[in-house]
């Protein structure tokens, strides 16, 4: 049997971690809540700063799910609704400006969801599997199994999983992180519970 | 000539999204990749959209750009000796 060791959420300003509050600011505003988040956490990675915020909502979650991981073979399962629309619309108006319809590279190389996996692979040097899906809803049919078989098979010794939203200035990540030990079981129930906030205190 | 190298690092800072850093800390003769600011091949092509946009400069030639991009002090020579605007 196979385990959720950790789980959070990151929704309006407030961080939770294992269903406990851990991180709370009075601006709920993306970009001022994420920097003040980044810099609560004391990390030294200027990267961040250059990330779309999809990349930047993925990394602070990892961050801290990932805080006392040791092991390089965590596998990335995530998933979306909107894909990378948030930045597509972005790198869309810088160049149908009429006067400075200068693309910029730096909002190019975002206009695709998975280069958040790619962003925490290269944090946390994993060479593991990794999947971005998009869906109008978190397929826990699909997901769990899969995430099941990436371990049992030894393709990886963790998985960390979930759901991301990055839209429009609203956002919301539910990531848990399955191994073999841990306090919920892997199962349907639990999965849905934590990708629809149902555990928090 | 100074005027325009720090026009240079507040727009380098601004293009490259480099919270972290403030003008005085870019020195005219750090080298803007590797070592110094620790630029990658994505500021490179940001900073040549930076160049046309801004100084009317189209950057052709990659072996230039590696010159040209190796120091606030060459990168202030050059939009000096070649702005359109």
């Amino acid at each position: 049997m196979l385990y959720i060791s950790h789980y959070i959420q990151i929704q309006k300003g407030k961080v939770y971690k294992d269903g406990a509050l851990y991180f709370e600011d009075s601006n709920s505003e993306f970009k001022t809540f994420a920097k003040n988040l980044y810099q609560s956490l004391e990390v030294q990675y200027p990267k961040f700063y250059k990330m779309d915020n999809l990349c930047k909502l993925a990394f602070l979650a990892s961050e801290i799910i990932l805080a006392d991981n040791t092991t390089l073979d965590v596998a990335l399962i995530f998933s979306n609704k909107e894909g990378s629309f948030d930045t597509d619309i972005q790198h869309q108006q810088h160049i149908q400006h009429p006067d400075e319809f200068y693309p910029s590279p730096a909002i190019f190389v975002y206009t695709l969801p998975n280069i958040c996996l790619g962003e925490i692979s290269i944090r946390h040097n994993f060479q593991s599997e990794s999947a971005f899906l998009i869906a109008e809803h978190y397929q826990t049919e699909y997901i769990r199994p899969y995430t099941d078989f990436l371990i049992r098979s030894g393709k990886a010794q963790k998985a960390l999983c979930g759901w991301l939203k990055m839209i429009h200035g609203n956002y919301e990540a539910n990531l848990y992180l399955v191994e073999s030990a841990g306090g919920l079981v892997h199962n349907k129930n639990n999965i849905e519970n934590i990708i629809n906030n149902n555990l928090n205190i | 000539m100074t005027t325009l190298k720090e026009q240079l690092k507040q727009q380098i800072i601004e293009a490259l999204n480099l919270e972290d850093i403030h003008i005085e800390d870019i020195q005219d003769e750090d080298p803007l990749f590797g070592e110094g600011l620790g630029l990658d091949s994505i500021d490179a092509l940001e900073l040549i959209v930076l160049l046309d946009k801004q100084y009317g400069i189209k950057l052709t030639d990659p072996v230039k750009g590696k010159q040209i991009f190796s120091s606030i002090n060459s990168l202030a020579d050059f939009v000096a000796q070649n702005r359109c605007k």
